[in-house]
């Protein structure tokens, strides 16, 4: 699952609940290969979150979020059709970005 | 000006202060992030004095089977949360991840992290100038960080 993003933005009693999954190693530098060499630090530092455009979150990571990063975060004032974009950029300046339709459950 | 007037003044001027300032960072905190210990991250973040808060709730397994994927999920009550803080004590760089709300982002989030050993949990979240916290416990059967 690398280089991908999964996204979910569901409208459910006035909040809208959004999943996002991003594929990425999160190699922390403190592992080793089979060699006994560290295999190099590889990991998302930062996330961005907006809601038609503008920006209404921010997640700063270390190397102690899980491989594959899972995240959910709640907006208060979606609508059904309201466009959430998700972008992020990891330690060797690495981005990516997803973009999810809100829909009403 | 009449002494009523002044303190209805008085209060409006506190009511403005009292707005929370939500400031993203855009830029990693790398000193924070690279502490290898719980007070030095603290101190990257600009956390002095923590109190206790019960209206901060932080779900997450008593016993991780796996370090390596640990499921937590921690919410605020306390009115005009702006961030939080996630910490684990034991790991070899303690501060997992720093979170902002904006206008229209609910102060909630689910993530799952890397546990080395048995440690609390910690969130911290930052209201105006003042910072709550609250912790749990997981113990950790596998360490996740090799």
């Amino acid at each position: 699952m690398a280089d991908t993003m999964k996204m979910r933005a569901q409208l459910k009693g006035g909040v809208t609940e959004v999943k996002v999954l991003i594929g990425h190693p999160m190699e922390t530098g403190r592992r080793k290969n089979n060699l006994g060499e560290f295999i190099a630090a590889n990991f998302v530092q930062l996330v961005n979150a907006s809601l038609n455009g503008k920006q209404v979150f921010e997640a700063q990571w270390g190397t102690g979020i899980s491989k594959n990063p899972y995240l959910t975060f709640h907006l208060n004032h979606a609508k059904a059709g309201d466009v959430v974009v998700v972008t992020w950029t990891d330690n060797h300046g690495k981005t990516g970005r997803g973009e999810i339709v809100v829909t009403a459950a | 000006m009449q002494r009523r007037d002044f303190v209805k003044i008085l209060f409006a001027a506190s009511a403005l202060v009292l707005v929370p300032i939500r400031a993203f960072a855009a830029m990693w905190n790398s000193p924070a992030f690279e502490s290898t210990k719980l007070n030095s991250a603290l101190s990257g973040l600009g956390i002095s004095e923590i109190k206790e808060s019960k209206q901060i709730t932080i779900i997450a397994p008593d016993k991780a089977e796996n370090g390596a994927v640990v499921q937590i999920e921690v919410k605020s009550e306390i009115a005009n949360s702006e961030s939080f803080a996630i910490l684990v004590e034991n790991n070899p760089t303690p501060l997992i991840a720093h979170f902002v709300f904006g206008e229209g982002a609910d102060p909630y989030i689910v993530t799952r992290i890397k546990m080395a050993e048995t440690s609390d949990v910690q969130a911290i979240i930052k209201v105006g100038n003042q910072y709550f916290s609250a912790k749990k416990r997981v113990e950790v059967l596998e360490n996740g960080c090799g």
